[in-house]
C-alpha cells in the first residue's frame, strides 16, 4: 500500500526508485504503465494521465514506454530476433526498417547478432538482459522502465551491464526509471533517487544528497546497510574518522 | 476469423454433419436389436430377414448388444422395433414377476403393457448348470442336489447371477455352500471350465457348446429354473405398422425345436457360418424364402474397412465434440482460479465412471447406437482437454502479461501470440491423452450398437475366438499407439523453445 505519494521526475534523466522489498516501487513502477492503478490521485506520464480503466487509450500510451523486467520478461518461445522485433511487429513497421533497426540496436547494446536465431532458455542471464534492453529501445520510445533488471545476475555481467548502461542512458539522453534495491548501482547509474519505505517516501533528491546527507534515522540505516566496499563512503557520511 | 474459433467452426459442423446423417438413417426402417451371445446373433439375424423378405421395410440390424438390460433400455427408448426374446427374462425384467411361467399369461400382460408378442417359437432356452464329463463320472453328479456339501468354484455369467430365477434360488433351493463364484463372459467361462479354473458354469441349454466340448447338463430335480421359451417381442402398434412382416414372421412360430436352435447356434459358433448365410438356408429349408443372394465373401471384406470407418468416426467426432466444450470450457475455468478447482473436480468425476456404465447412462436419454456412444466418450474426453487448457494457460508467467500489455498488445494479440503458443504443449498433451483414452473406450462402444472394432472384439468374445478379437483389438491398439505418435510429434513441435 502506498499512500500520500507525491513525486515529479524531470524528462530526459536517470531517476531511481530505490528502497527494501515491499517499499513499494515496483508498484510505483507499474502505475506508469496502468499495471497497476491507484486507489485515489492520478499518475501523468510524458504530460499524459495514466488511464487503468481505458484499456485501448493506455495501450496506445504504453507503446511509448520500453519495460525490462528482472529476468528480462521475454517470451519464452519466441527466438531472440522474434523478441526484439515484436514492438515493431505489432507497430507495423517494413521489413527493411526492422532490419535497419535490429543492426543498429545490436551494435549499440553490444548484443551479438549470432545470437538471433536462439531461444531465451539457452541464453546467459546477461545476454537476456541485453536482449530485453534491446526490446526496449527498438522503437525508441522516450521512457525506459527497468525494474530490478540487474539482480539475479552474477556480479561480473552485473558490473559490465552496469557500465554498458550508464553509456546507453548518458548517450540516449532518454527518461528512464530504474527500480532496484542496490544502492551501489542506483548511485552508480541515477541522476536522482526516491527512497521509499514501506510505501512513502522517505527521501528524494540528488543521487549525492541521499548517499551523503540521509535525511532521517531509517534511511541512515539502510544507506549504511549498502554494500560493504561502501564502508569507508559511510564513515565519512557519519562524521567519524577511518581506522 | 481467428484460428481457434475456425477450429471451433469446423468442429461443431462436423458434430452437426455427424447427427444430421444419424436422423437421417433411422426414419423409415425396422431396427432389429439382439442380446450379444450367440444365440442372440443368429436369431436376430432370423428376425432382420424375415422382415427383408416381405420388403415392406428398410431393416436395421443392431445386433448384439450389450446383456438384456441395455436392449430393454433401448426398446423403452424406442430404439428398437423388434427383438428376440425369452419368457423368463420378460417375466423377471420387465414384468418384475419372475414366478410368472405361463406362456400365455407372460404374453397376455406383457400386452398389457403395451408390446406385442409372437411366440413360442419352439425352443426352451434355460439355465443348467454343467460340469466336465470327466468330473461328473469321478464325483457322480447327476442332479444339481449332487452338488451339496462340497465347497465348488463356479464361473457363472453376470445375468444368471443376478437373476431372481437364477444362483440365488439354486443356492437357496438346492442349500448348497458354494466355494469361489466368479463372473465371466459366457463363452470364457467354457474356457475356464476346460482349464480347470472353475468346477461349474452355467449353460445355456440350446448351447451348440455343451455336445461339442461333451459336457454333462445336471438335472434340476427340484425344479428351478424357470421356462426361457424363445419369442418375437415388438414395439407397440409394430403389426399394425407393418402387417405383412408380422404375418411372415408368425410363420416362424413354433418352427424352432430344442434341438434346431441348437443345431443353428453351432452351425455359427462351431461351423463358423455367417448369421446371413445359415439363416437364409434355414429360412429356404422352411419355405420363407430368402431375402436378398447377399454374397457372405464380399461382406467379409468390407467389413474391415467399415468397422475402420466406424471406429475413426468415434474418436473424430466424440474428440471434436470435446473440443468444442473443453476448449472455451477450461479457457473460462483458468481465469478464475475457485472456479477452475471446481469444474477440473466435476469433470474428473466422469472420468471415474467406468467406461460401460457410462456408455449405459446414455441409452435413456439417447437410445443405442452412435449417439450415446459419442457422447459418452465426448463425456471421457473432456477431462483430459480441459486439464490440458486450465495447466496451459495457468502455469504461464504472470509477468509475461505485464510484458504484453506494455507492449501495447491487444486482449486478442495476447491470446494468439502469447498465451496460445505459451499453453500449446500442455493442451496438445491434453488432447493426445484424450484422443488415446478415445480409442480404446470406442471399443466398448459396439455394445451399445455404434459398431467399431468393437464389434469384432465382442464377437470373438461371444465366439470364443482369439483371431476374431485380436481383429478388433490389434488395429485399435495401433490407432492408439499411431495417435500418440501422430500427437506427440506435435507436441515436440510446439515446445521447441522448452
Amino acid at each position: 500500500m502506498i499512500a500520500d505519494l507525491s513525486l515529479a521526475l524531470a524528462a530526459g534523466q536517470t531517476h531511481c526508485l530505490l528502497g527494501p522489498s515491499g517499499s513499494g516501487k515496483s508498484t510505483i513502477l507499474r502505475s506508469l504503465t496502468g499495471l497497476a492503478a491507484p486507489i485515489r490521485g492520478e499518475v501523468t506520464v510524458l504530460g499524459r494521465r495514466v488511464e487503468p480503466a481505458d484499456a485501448a487509450a493506455q495501450r496506445e500510451a504504453n507503446r511509448s514506454a520500453g519495460l525490462v523486467l528482472q529476468h528480462g520478461g521475454l517470451f519464452p518461445h519466441l527466438t531472440v530476433r522474434d523478441n526484439v522485433v515484436l514492438p515493431a511487429a505489432l507497430a507495423g513497421w517494413s521489413r527493411e526498417r526492422v532490419e535497419r533497426r535490429l543492426t543498429e540496436l545490436e551494435a549499440l547494446v553490444g548484443l551479438a547478432s549470432e545470437l538471433r536465431a536462439r531461444y531465451p532458455r539457452s541464453l546467459s542471464g546477461g545476454q537476456r538482459q541485453r536482449v530485453a534492453l534491446t526490446r526496449a529501445l527498438f522503437l525508441d520510445p522516450p521512457l525506459l522502465l527497468l525494474d530490478e533488471p540487474l539482480s539475479g545476475l552474477d556480479p561480473q555481467s552485473r558490473t559490465e551491464l552496469q557500465e554498458e548502461m550508464k553509456r546507453l542512458f548518458g548517450s540516449l539522453a532518454r527518461t528512464v526509471v530504474l527500480v532496484t534495491h542496490d544502492l551501489p548501482e542506483a548511485l552508480f547509474l541515477a541522476d536522482t533517487i526516491t527512497l521509499l519505505d514501506r510505501g512513502r517516501v522517505a527521501q528524494h533528491g540528488p543521487a549525492e544528497t541521499i548517499a551523503r546527507h540521509p535525511a532521517s534515522e531509517w534511511a541512515r540505516a539502510f544507506v549504511r546497510s549498502a554494500a560493504p566496499r561502501w564502508r569507508h563512503m559511510l564513515d565519512l557520511v557519519d562524521g567519524e574518522s577511518a581506522r | 476469423m481467428t484460428r481457434a474459433s475456425f477450429a471451433l467452426g469446423i468442429a461443431f459442423a462436423a458434430i452437426a454433419a455427424a447427427l444430421g446423417c444419424q436422423r437421417a438413417q433411422q426414419q423409415p426402417a425396422i431396427r432389429v436389436a439382439s442380446l450379444r451371445d450367440v444365440e442372440g446373433q443368429v436369431l436376430g439375424e432370423l428376425l432382420a430377414q424375415v422382415v427383408e423378405s416381405t420388403g415392406e421395410a428398410r431393416v436395421e440390424r443392431r445386433l448384439g448388444l450389450g446383456g438384456s438390460g441395455v436392449v430393454f433400455a433401448a426398446f423403452h427408448a424406442g430404439e428398437v422395433d423388434l427383438v428376440p426374446q425369452y419368457s423368463g427374462t420378460l417375466a423377471e425384467e420387465l414384468l418384475r414377476e419372475p414366478a410368472l411361467t405361463d406362456f400365455p399369461t407372460i404374453r397376455l400382460k406383457v400386452e398389457g403393457l403395451g408390446y406385442e408378442v409372437l411366440g413360442p417359437l419352439g425352443f426352451n432356452n434355460t439355465y443348467g448348470i454343467g460340469v466336465k464329463r470327466e468330473v461328473a463320472e469321478r464325483f457322480g453328479l447327476r442332479r444339481i442336489s449332487d452338488l451339496r456339501g462340497r465347497p465348488w468354484r463356479a464361473g457363472l455369467t453376470p445375468e444368471f447371477r443376478d437373476a431372481v430365477t437364477g444362483l440365488g434360488a439354486m443356492v437357496s433351493t438346492y442349500r448348497l455352500a458354494l466355494g469361489d463364484v466368479r463372473t465371466m463372459e459366457h463363452a470364457l467361462s467354457y474356457v475356464a471350465l476346460a482349464r480347470g479354473d472353475v468346477d461349474f458354469v452355467d449353460v445355456y441349454t440350446t448351447d451348440a457348446t455343451i455336445r461339442a466340448r461333451d459336457l454333462v447338463v445336471l438335472e434340476d430335480d427340484l425344479d428351478v429354473f424357470v421356462r426361457y421359451e424363445g419369442l418375437v417381442l415388438a414395439r407397440s402398434g409394430f403389426a399394425r405398422r407393418y402387417p405383412r412382416s408380422w404375418a411372415a414372421l408368425g410363420q416362424l412360430v413354433g418352427r424352432l425345436s430344442d434341438s434346431t436352435m441348437t443345431r443353428l447356434n453351432g452351425e455359427f459358433e462351431i461351423a463358423r457360418r455367417s448369421p446371413s448365410s445359415l439363416a437364409a438356408d434355414f429360412l429356404a429349408s422352411i419355405g420363407i424364402a430368402r431375402s436378398t443372394a447377399r454374397s457372405e465373401v464380399a461382406a467379409d471384406e468390407t467389413q474391415w474397412l467399415r468397422l475402420t470407418l466406424e471406429h475413426v468416426g468415434l474418436v473424430a467426432v466424440s474428440l471434436a465434440m470435446a473440443l468444442a466444450i473443453g476448449l472455451p470450457l477450461g479457457w473460462w475455468a483458468s481465469q478464475r482460479p475457485a472456479v477452475a478447482k471446481t469444474v477440473l473436480s466435476l469433470v474428473g468425476v466422469i472420468q471415474t465412471i467406468p467406461g460401460i456404465a457410462l456408455l449405459c447412462f446414455f441409452i435413456p436419454l439417447f437410445g443405442v447406437g452412435w449417439e450415446p456412444a459419442v457422447y459418452a466418450l465426448a463425456a471421457y474426453a473432456l477431462l483430459p482437454v480441459v486439464q490440458g487448457v486450465v495447466t496451459g494457460l495457468t502455469q504461464i508467467d504472470a509477468s509475461l502479461r505485464d510484458v504484453a500489455a506494455v507492449l501495447g498488445m491487444t486482449d486478442r494479440q495476447r491470446r494468439r501470440r502469447v498465451e496460445l503458443p505459451l499453453a500449446a504443449p500442455a493442451l496438445i498433451a491434453g488432447i493426445r491423452v484424450a484422443a488415446v483414452i478415445n480409442v480404446g473406450t470406442a471399443a466398448l462402444a459396439a455394445l451399445v450398437g455404434a459398431g467399431g472394432y468393437g464389434t469384432l472384439i465382442v464377437t470373438g468374445l461371444a465366439l470364443n475366438d482369439w483371431r476374431v478379437v485380436m481383429l478388433g483389438a490389434l488395429p485399435s491398439a495401433g490407432m492408439a499407439v499411431l495417435i500418440h505418435a501422430l500427437f506427440a510429434a506435435l507436441e515436440s513441435r510446439a515446445s521447441r523453445w522448452r
